[in-house]
């Protein structure tokens, strides 16, 4: 396991390495002064001098580089072109409403698309588990932009039931609660078919066991075998899945943040590519990167505890 | 799509199997093989899944290539004593704020779906197929290198990745493109590389080495037929996706420039009208849900039908 530990993190600081390393050089790849075009067109002379200092673009590049990653991996990513604040403190506050969304996406898809995989596998080609599938295909089928605007257009401007831009009064819990509702079904929907297909199929294949029969034939009921026994062994597929589709989830989130008008990290991208505010796009683009790759880390390390066979694979 | 080993056996004439010797001739393979292409042809034409899923995916070609023909209206013909309309006899599909017509707009946005589908997944497949078989077939250091590589791409969220591109180089379709390719590779490739490796020390490779090809004969000749399969199935599947961020970057006003037609720009200008008309994000909503399903549907069915092995969902 420590082995495997140790591997796996390699490959995580490794990846990071190579974040970093493409956001550096996505700026100077593209023909120009470097300065000035991450500043955009609105920098004056004095603001572009400042930041060639301060980014040391007149050293060789490998020293840029290395000023740049050593700067980043002390949590200091620059300052906003227009207000010169700290990009990291714009990042914090904005990055606890793209959790919350996140969380609260991923949530709702697996109290409601886990229990749907299971009841499709308890019977299967039963009419519930034909209406799941069918269910699911569409829900996966339907991009996450279009549920963003549609839930918007139905839920907010036609049946007014919810509110459609923002995220709620701060220090009102109820009232940001109320905010998250749609942006969190859109960001999930998908995620309820993923889920109750992932969960159907392995839950079928852990019902073929023995250790299943033998559970059976001792008389226990069907509830408790499938989610006492069988679940604890096919949620595992599960838990790569929500790891690895955690990309996909922050690509859903950054919609939703922008359809809805939700300040997080996100729409923070969002306006500042707009604006063209390079060392915004550039730190927030590398902290939502960074937590992908932690959550993609935390979900194989997971997996390796739980399953010894994968721990020998990497 | 060529059989292998495993493959041939499997699907042996009756009476071969067991204890007796194999009289296997060319012409008993030839009948086996022709008889297992009626058996796939019938079980797709029997999953209703795969037969709708192809409907609509000729439904899309067709609207795409014959929008000049099909398209009532000039997609840029403004005329504004209709704008905002609901669906009509005139305008089945509304109009949007400039009286364009919605649905003569739609046909004209499949083009530039199609166009970035088919440009994008096939050059993405070609890419991958070669560096799969490379980091498969080739020296420990090179794969590592290319898992890197691949590794470094996919923790990038897509529209993440786009959007850090886009505050460089400013929204375009050639853009939309690289990107489409760039994050599609790593998925072939890692498909490529498997099944690249499962191949390498089968009989048929190794008598081929004894006999002295060349690297480049063998995954060529041998390795890349073999490995096609799959990725086509993938390719397939992938298309949705590919369709989904052209759309969504457009949609952001970071892909397809206004006034060219794309779904994603329809969406965008409907968005901003959204408490005026429901019509039109309603009308350029549909063709993207009609789209990837059934690309997806399609793609499902194949992989039933070629590959079970491939079977991941329900």
């Amino acid at each position: 396991m420590y082995i495997y530990l140790l591997k796996r993190l390699g490959l995580a600081v490794a990846v990071i390495g190579a974040v970093i390393l493409v956001l550096f050089s996505l700026l100077h790849l593209i023909p120009g002064d470097p300065a000035t075009i991450a500043l955009g067109p609105r920098a004056t002379p004095e603001t572009i001098a400042r930041y060639a200092a301060k980014m040391h673009l007149d050293d060789p590049i490998w020293k840029q580089l290395l000023v740049y990653a050593g700067n980043a991996l002390t949590g200091d990513l620059g300052l906003d072109v227009f207000s010169e604040r700290p990009v990291t403190a714009m990042i914090g506050e904005r990055l606890g409403f793209t959790l919350a969304l996140v969380f609260a996406g991923m949530g709702w898809a697996a109290l409601l698309g886990i229990p749907l995989g299971c009841l499709s596998a308890i019977k299967p080609n039963s009419w519930v588990d034909r209406l799941t599938g069918i269910l699911s295909v569409g829900a996966i089928a339907v991009p996450s932009f279009l549920v963003s605007i549609w839930a918007l257009l139905i839920f907010a401007v036609q049946l007014r039931w919810l509110p459609a831009i923002g995220a709620g009064e701060p220090g009102d819990f109820s009232d940001q609660v109320v905010h998250l509702v749609l942006p969190a079904f859109a960001v999930g929907l998908g995620w309820v078919g993923y889920l109750a297909r992932m969960v159907r199929a392995s839950m079928l294949e852990v019902m073929g066991e023995t250790y299943i029969r033998s559970a059976r034939a001792f008389g226990l009921r069907p509830r408790k075998i499938v989610f006492g026994y069988a679940l604890r062994v096919a949620i595992l597929p599960t838990i790569t899945l929500i790891g690895m589709g955690f990309g996909g989830l922050v690509s859903a989130a950054v919609f939703a943040e922008i359809i809805f008008s939700r300040p997080g990290i996100g729409k923070l991208i969002f306006d500042s590519v707009m604006s063209r505010n390079f060392p915004v796009v550039q730190g927030a683009v590398l902290v939502a990167t960074a937590l992908y790759i932690f959550v993609v880390l935390i979900s194989d390390l997971v997996i390796a505890w739980l399953d010894p066979r994968v721990r020998e694979s990497l | 799509m060529s059989v292998n080993r495993s493959d041939l056996n499997s699907t042996l004439p009756a009476g071969t199997a067991g204890g007796e010797p194999l009289h296997v001739t060319v012409a008993d393979v030839r009948e086996s093989a022709s008889q297992e292409r009626r058996d796939k042809l019938r079980s797709f034409l029997t999953n209703w899944q795969g037969v709708t899923g192809l409907a609509l995916v000729l439904l899309f070609f067709a609207s795409a290539i014959f929008a000049p023909w099909l398209a009532p209206y000039d997609p840029n013909a403004l005329d504004i004593p209709a704008r905002m309309s609901g669906p009509s006899w005139d305008h089945i599909a509304g109009t949007d704020q400039l009286g364009r017509d919605t649905f003569s707009r739609i046909l004209y946005g499949g083009r530039v779906a199609l166009k970035i589908a088919g440009i994008g997944v096939s050059v993405a497949l070609v890419i991958g197929l070669v560096l799969g078989m490379i980091a498969g077939y080739g020296p420990r250091w090179l794969d590592n290198l290319l898992l890197l590589l691949f590794d470094t791409v996919r923790s990038f969220p897509t529209i993440v990745l786009a959007l850090a591109t886009v505050a460089l180089t400013g929204p375009s379709l050639e853009l939309v493109l690289i990107i489409v390719i760039v994050t599609s590779i790593p998925g072939y490739a890692r498909v490529a590389r498997t099944a690249t490796m499962s191949l390498i020390n089968t009989d048929f490779i190794l008598a081929e080495r004894s006999l002295g090809a060349s690297t480049t004969r063998i995954l060529a000749h041998h390795v890349m037929p073999n490995v096609a399969g799959p990725l086509l199935i993938l390719a397939a599947m992938d298309v949705p996706v590919v369709v989904t961020v052209e759309a969504g970057l457009s949609f952001l006003g970071l892909g397809v420039l206004p006034p060219t037609a794309s779904w994603g720009t329809i969406l965008n200008e409907g968005y901003l009208v959204i408490r005026d008309t429901p019509w039109m994000v309603v009308a350029g909503g549909i063709p993207l849900i009609l789209t990837t399903l059934g690309f997806t549907f399609l793609g499902e069915a194949l992989r039933d039908v070629f590959d079970p092995r491939m079977r991941k969902g329900g």
